[in-house]
């Protein structure tokens, strides 16, 4: 990575290589995810620095797509929404504000931590520029049932003639799902589903400052978004939000892909999953915790104390475990759930079988001090003494004569469990 | 029964990676492969492949820094697995970004108190900045014009026809009609004059550059302020200015001090800067300073709990690299004000050099001015026999990759190459180039004109005809014909 630091990614003429490692890294994902492409045909897809800007270019494809569809039907094109479900990264608001698109969030509720299909179905109007699925919840790692969204999404596209399209956002998922679960439908097996866009910088297991956004085809991406210049001499379509940036990763992308193969990711994800599940079997027999992330998901483990009076503890959690050197985040998840607070553990490639003993046996600790906090409280008994020349204290020389009517006793009242830590609740959770 | 093994079914992993089976099969292009390889049959691999690629070193094309002392690539190196937006655990990298934010808007004259803090923010280049900084004028006009109970719904944007790509990406992307002042042979930047002519009430603001992607002129910002002041006060609308300043941001203050062109106008909001140009750091950092708080909306302005803290963010990308944001920290302490100040001299004199050079030859005409970014761009006196795009095909068999561009309207029959000069471009350098273009030139002079040819082939086909032009004709019907397919292959914008 080092060696290709000073190799700017967007000069397609002079670092040609470098261009069409990533047009492979594209194709190959293409591939992965299912796409419809021809065996020698080129994928339509770019590299990214991030999810976030994925998205972004994602949405507008369908934003620009959806006008231009209501411009030919003769119908306005001022208002358009977007359906999400409340678990949504940040990203995603982000879009919606930065490019004036009205976001319409399916609310969750307690034990169910993700988009309902249904709901989302029902949401949809004449406006909406496309359904969010996302594969890999932030929140609880789970995976949403695209599949079902597709089936029920077809069912009403043929009732009211309007064309929605899905967009998956797999960010975290897409790096997992074709490893453990490749029987699951969610990619472009499903036929609404016109865009997909993955981090490499999450399971695609490269630092940050990778992301990879592919269309279905051609026609998803409308045309007057793609830009063509004259850089440097030759002729080169972009389709980008940020135009230089290193090629470091996009290389290292590639190397992963080269070196690892489909086996070496399968084996890297698999280890992460029984890393994940002990981890999970460790919690639940402590007693205290309810794990909320499913086993279907993204490696990652989620959980909650059981007892409903102890789920502010989380975040006095989430601050005792910084103590030996761990971060563990502490949520609350966004409405209709706010009550229930999560702590989330991401298993990583690098989060080996000793770690997570480890970091179970701090755990423990942790809770032991925590309930020895909230259990003892702490009075104090507050003297004041006062010393006074009184007329009736006596010939005594050199003696501390203490009058009794002096003696102050103070107690304090012990610090309460119930002062919430919570503080300002913010937009989103990432 | 004992099998015992032959001795050349060793351990895979022991053959020497040109020995082994790896290099035999082409590379994946399509799939993902299906098994694993050795890690040093990866890189090597790889490593073959960006052999071909061009020397960065070579490329004079791109103002993008191609080096940096070892030291800042020990930094960038063990920074590299540091998410920078996780500021909750990485406070320290998150406090040098701020620095940087304070050091860039003093040095662009922010008028700030002593210790209040600059706003501003690190992007992944001046594409995203200017995207930032478009998107905080158009909310602002948007609410201005809400309030005043006007319609919103159709803002432009007044540039000169020289602007870089990434406005135009800006003006698509984000639905804001794009007013371009046209360029006229011999001033190939925006004309302050007529920029404000095209100022009307859905104007949300003026982009003037400091440092044409084309020739590297600074734009005349002091002489926009005044006259759009005065337009202003007519006609009661509040248009700013937003300074793209990506190439000239890290030269003016050194170079040129006395030179207004930044927050000393008040008019100018905001500035970008590339952090990745003269900043002299590698590709993946632009900046981005408002004038002060009120010239970003708070609406734009994200707080998220991520991680278990509440930070505000406004950028377009999320999770980053840190390294780049450390390595322009390390550069403008290494560096200081001094330290900046003799690289950008060096540049200048460099790019003296290499412009004395070209004059005598007497080839070529001169078309970037002194007072600017440190290159030069230069056309040939006389083009009827061979044009730039041929000069820059020949330079890279020298290695020298030299871009040939046409200027935009309305100067589109005039032709540059250019030569960035930046702070790895050293005299010997320079003079190695004229050497070498002087080289190219006796070479072409050798061959027959492109343009001959092209008339001889005709002469041959129109022999059958009874009609004969003139020759002063026939050679305009070829320029015309050539100047069709040089225009052709000039396409949207130039960078």
């Amino acid at each position: 990575m080092l060696e290709v630091m000073n190799k700017n990614y967007v000069d397609m003429d002079e670092y040609p290589v470098t261009t069409e490692l990533q047009n492979r890294c594209v194709n190959i994902i293409a591939h992965l995810f299912n796409a419809p492409v021809g065996e020698k045909e080129a994928a339509v897809g770019v590299g990214t620095v991030g999810s976030s800007e994925a998205i972004m270019l994602a949405g507008l494809a369908f934003k620009r797509r959806w006008q231009n569809k209501r411009k030919a039907e003769g119908k306005p094109c001022e208002n358009p929404n977007i359906v999400t479900g409340a678990n949504v990264q940040v990203c995603w608001e982000k879009f919606a504000r930065y490019f004036e698109v009205e976001l319409k969030e399916v609310k969750l509720r307690e034990g169910y931590y993700v988009m309902d299909p249904v709901k989302a179905v029902e949401m949809v109007d004449e406006n909406t520029i496309c359904v969010a699925a996302i594969l890999g919840s932030t929140l609880s790692g789970e995976f949403e049932d695209v599949k079902l969204l597709n089936d029920l999404l077809t069912v009403k596209n043929r009732n009211t003639g309007w064309d929605t399209p899905i967009h998956v956002d797999a960010a975290s998922g897409g790096f997992v799902a074709p490893f453990l679960y490749p029987e699951l439908e969610w990619d472009f097996r499903l036929p609404l589903v016109k865009s997909i866009n993955v981090s490499g910088h999450k399971y695609g297991l490269v630092y940050a400052g990778v992301g990879w956004v592919v269309w279905r085809s051609r026609k998803d991406l409308p045309e007057e978004l793609i830009f063509h210049i004259n850089y440097l001499g030759s002729d080169q379509p972009t389709f980008t939000l940020n135009f230089s940036k290193g090629s470091s990763q996009i290389i290292a992308q590639y190397y992963q892909f080269l070196r690892l193969g489909f086996e070496g990711y399968k084996n890297i994800i698999e280890n992460c999953m029984e890393n994940a599940m002990m981890l999970g079997e460790g919690l639940k027999r402590m007693g205290r915790f309810d794990v909320v992330s499913k086993e279907d998901g993204v490696p990652l483990v989620a959980f909650s104390f059981n007892n409903k009076k102890d789920m502010h503890l989380a975040f006095k959690l989430s601050k005792l475990l910084r103590q030996y050197g761990w971060i563990v985040p502490a949520y609350t998840m966004p409405a209709d759930a706010e009550h229930v607070t999560v702590l989330r553990v991401v298993v990583r490639e690098d989060f080996g079988r000793p770690l997570v003993e480890k970091f179970l046996s701090h755990v423990e600790t942790s809770l032991n001090e925590l309930d020895s906090m909230t259990e003892a409280p702490l009075s104090t008994i507050l003297l004041t003494v006062e010393l006074k020349n009184t007329e009736n204290a006596g010939e005594e020389d050199g003696g501390l004569h203490i009058p009794s009517n002096v003696i102050m006793k103070k107690e304090l009242v012990p610090i309460s469990k119930n002062i919430p830590l919570i503080g300002v609740k913010t937009k989103g959770v990432c | 029964m004992v099998l015992s093994k032959a001795a050349s079914e060793s351990d895979v992993s022991i053959h020497s990676t040109f020995a082994s089976r790896y290099v035999q099969t082409s590379l994946p292009r399509f799939r993902m492969p299906e098994c694993s390889i050795p890690k040093e049959a990866a890189y090597q691999i790889i490593n073959d492949e960006l052999m071909l690629d061009g020397n960065p070193r070579l490329n004079l094309a791109s103002f993008v820094t191609t080096w940096m002392e070892p030291e800042c690539d020990k930094l960038i190196m063990a920074a590299i697995n540091k998410n920078y937006v996780d500021m909750d655990e990485y406070p320290v990298t998150t406090e040098l970004q701020n620095r940087c934010v304070n050091m860039i808007a003093h040095l662009f004259n922010a008028p700030l108190g002593e210790s209040e803090t600059a706003v501003g923010v690190g992007t992944v280049g001046s594409s995203e900045a200017i995207m930032l900084a478009g998107l905080a004028f158009k909310r602002r006009w948007q609410n201005k014009r809400k309030a005043e109970g006007k319609p919103c719904d159709k803002p432009n944007i007044v540039t000169g026809a020289n602007v870089q790509v990434c406005w135009e990406k800006f003006a698509r992307y984000f639905e804001v009609e794009l007013k371009e002042v046209k360029l006229r042979d011999g001033y190939y930047v925006m004309d302050p004059k007529k920029a404000v002519e095209l100022v009307d009430e859905n104007t949300i603001c003026v982009a003037a550059i400091l440092g044409s992607t084309l020739n590297g002129e600074f734009e005349d910002v002091k002489l926009l302020n005044d006259l759009l002041i005065e337009k202003n006060k007519e006609t009661g609308w509040d248009t700013p200015i937003h300074v793209d300043a990506a190439s000239g941001g890290f030269i003016a203050p050194f170079l040129y001090p006395e030179l207004e062109w930044d927050f000393r106008l008040p008019l100018v909001k905001s500035i970008n800067v590339s952090g990745h140009k003269y900043g002299l750091v590698y590709a993946g950092i632009g900046w981005v300073i408002w004038r002060n708080k009120e010239d970003l909306p708070e609406e734009l302005i994200f707080h998220i709990n991520y991680l278990g803290a509440d930070q505000p963010t406004f950028t377009l990308n999320f999770s980053k690299g840190s390294s780049q944001v450390i390595a322009q920290y390390y550069q403008l302490i290494r560096l200081g004000f001094e330290g900046y100040k003799n690289i950008m001299d060096n540049c200048q004199g460099n790019a003296m050099v290499l412009k004395e050079g070209l004059e005598k030859t007497g080839r070529f005409n001169i078309v970037s001015k002194d007072n600017g970014v440190p290159l030069v761009a230069f056309s040939l006196k006389d083009r009827s026999r061979h044009d730039e795009f041929e000069v820059s095909d020949y330079l890279r068999r020298f290695g020298w990759i030299v871009p040939a561009y046409t200027m935009p309207p309305d100067a589109q029959h005039i032709t540059v190459l250019r030569v960035v000069v930046r702070e790895d471009f050293s005299r010997t350098l320079a003079e190695r180039l004229v050497m070498d273009i002087v080289k190219v030139l006796h070479e072409l002079d050798q061959l027959p004109s492109k343009l001959l040819m092209l008339s001889e082939e005709k002469k041959k086909v129109e022999n059958g005809n009874a009609s004969k032009k003139s020759e002063i004709e026939m050679q305009k019907s070829i320029t015309d014909a050539w100047k069709k397919f040089v225009l052709a292959k000039k396409t949207n914008g130039v960078c």
